[in-house]
């Protein structure tokens, strides 16, 4: 698949002196849903606000479908939709002359039609003509949404789209985001939610400090970075592992009520059928056995957090 | 050139006068015909003439003058300040638009709403007094001229302000005082010489001294210098413009 957006040594360096990124190299596939994941202040948004044009780069070059970003704004802006972070909105506007305002500004013509289909599609055609400040917070978030998809983008930014929505509107933002790259948009969000990372993205890469730490499919990363458990719950309890299966990774959890055995999924040998034979060897019984996978949670935590105290 | 977007933007900002109605026009206009009751008619008709016009005649280019400068800036720097203040500045900054279109739209909308204000001050000022207008396409020029400079000058404050308190201070402690000694209730030539010449330095008096020109044919100063320093003051805008677009300052950090 070729890159719809390639940034090349990015920069950033604000006038305080705080370096927001450190020379990022990163390429985004046409119609994948991309995750950026990262803590507070790892340079997310800044990313995100030097491609959209908000923030000028202080070194490198970004490329949207093959337009550079300063030189060929018009091209590269007029592909991108943008739902930033915080709920900024036109107070004392309707929710229509908003939307209608953002597919303007995106050099398009009038076109009620499409307007009419991305505020049913959000659940805010009943709310056309109310002023936005009367709208609920998730309402607010579903408005930007809108504005964002105004102009029938091909690359779209959410920039933590998630934070602080409630259930319902989340399962409806990923059922949309899910329609939107089957129709062969681009997605590029960052969030908080780990799960969801995990659930929607083809490709996650993480940020930290400014730099990108690594980029991979989602399903590589979980069956590369993760360890399996597998957890044995024992028949009767048992304060001790016996001496045979002491050399095996084992601990005893739960007050002897299960045995923990960890290993690794990637591996040639996961020893799982050696334990088996071992418990029935020493008549070990057991009533129920669990199998789990470490969630990309542990993986971003074991990422992140050696360089942040290496940091401090 | 993206054509929907200045229309886009100009539209949006037209549509905000519409809806603040009573403060966007009907309050200039009640407050200047205070001015035209007072001054025009009341204590008008026992002050002298002046160059062989009637006080209450005397004042309406002035006045016009007044109202036009506070409002050309009051709009043109809300219009782009209430987006800076409230966030929603960033569509327009990721938006396929140029500088020049943003500023056709937001500075444009605002000379539009001053146009539409000066005129319709001159019709209430018809209601109290008598005047005649001896060259009606300048005086039009000279009313969208201003219009046009002042709103550039406030959208330079929009974006320079950082609180609601400096969007406020320019217009109250600089052009107000401006305005009044630049000639809107008086001719220069009734002040001694010395103040007459330090009164040259107030770019006010141009405009004033222009516009009256063109309602009765007199002028404090020749009509060239007027049109010439207005344009000069319109292209000092033009220039921080640019400066402000191109070093991205208080829009790009």
């Amino acid at each position: 698949m070729t890159a719809i957006i390639s940034v090349t040594g990015l920069s950033k360096t604000y006038a305080s002196g705080f370096r927001a990124l450190d020379g990022v190299d990163l390429a985004i596939r046409q119609g994948e849903i991309f995750a950026l994941l990262g803590p507070n202040g790892a340079g997310k948004t800044t990313l995100i606000s030097i491609v959209c044009g908000l923030v000028k780069a202080s070194a490198g070059s970004v490329a949207v479908a093959g337009h550079d970003i300063v030189r060929d704004y018009r091209a590269a802006r007029s592909l991108i939709g943008l739902v930033p972070q915080e709920l900024t909105s036109d107070m004392f506007e309707s929710v229509w002359a908003t939307v209608s305002l953002s597919r303007g500004l995106f050099g398009k013509p009038k076109n009620p039609a499409h307007i009419e289909s991305v505020l049913r599609e959000l659940s805010l055609w009943d709310k056309r003509h109310e002023k936005i400040m009367a709208l609920s917070g998730g309402m607010k978030r579903r408005v930007l949404i809108a504005k964002a998809l105004a102009h029938e983008p091909r690359i779209l930014f959410l920039d933590e789209p998630t934070a602080g929505v409630d259930v319902s509107l989340r399962r409806d933002m990923w059922a949309m985001v899910r329609r939107l790259r089957d129709s062969g948009v681009t997605i590029i969000l960052t969030t908080h939610y780990i799960e969801e990372a995990e659930e929607m993205a083809d490709r996650i890469g993480v940020i930290n400090n400014g730099k990108i730490i690594l980029v991979d499919d989602t399903h590589q990363l979980m069956s590369k970075l993760g360890s399996r458990q597998l957890s044995v719950h024992l028949s009767t309890p048992m304060s001790s592992l016996p001496p045979s299966l002491a050399d095996m990774s084992l601990t005893l959890g739960d007050e002897g009520h299960t045995l923990i055995y960890s290993f690794d999924s990637q591996g040639e040998h996961t020893g799982v059928p050696e334990l088996l034979r071992a418990l029935e060897r020493e008549g070990i019984e057991f009533r129920d056995l669990h199998s789990s996978q470490s969630s990309l949670e542990d993986i971003f935590v074991d990422l992140v957090t050696p360089t942040r105290e290496v940091a401090q | 050139m993206n054509v929907h977007a200045v229309r886009a933007i100009y539209l949006f900002e037209m549509a905000r006068m519409w809806r603040t109605l009573l403060q966007s026009l009907a309050s200039p206009v009640i407050s200047t015909s205070l001015y035209f009751v007072v001054f025009g008619s009341a204590i008008g008709s026992r002050m002298m003439d002046i160059d062989g016009v009637s006080y209450g005649a005397f004042i309406i280019p002035g006045l016009i003058m007044l109202m036009l400068l506070n409002e050309s800036i009051s709009n043109a720097s809300f219009g782009i300040y209430m987006p800076r203040f409230t966030g929603t500045i960033y569509e327009v900054m990721s938006a396929p638009v140029s500088p020049m279109e943003i500023v056709l739209g937001y500075v444009g909308a605002a000379a539009t709403k001053s146009v539409i204000l000066g005129l319709l001050i001159l019709a209430t000022a018809r209601l109290f007094v008598d005047y005649e207008v001896l060259h009606p396409i300048w005086m039009l020029s000279f009313l969208v001229l201003t219009a046009v400079t002042f709103s550039l000058f406030g959208f330079i404050i929009g974006i320079w302000a950082d609180g609601f308190e400096k969007l406020q201070i320019i217009p109250m402690m600089i052009v107000t005082p401006l305005t009044f000694l630049g000639g809107s209730f008086y001719s220069i030539s009734m002040l001694p010489p010395v103040w007459q010449t330090i009164t040259l330095f107030n770019p006010v008096v141009y405009l004033i001294s222009g516009f009256r020109w063109s309602f009765y044919g007199v002028a404090d100063v020749h009509i060239g210098i007027s049109v010439a320093m207005t344009l000069v003051f319109l292209l000092v805008c033009l220039a921080l413009i640019a400066w402000i677009f191109r070093t991205g300052y208080r829009l790009k950090p």
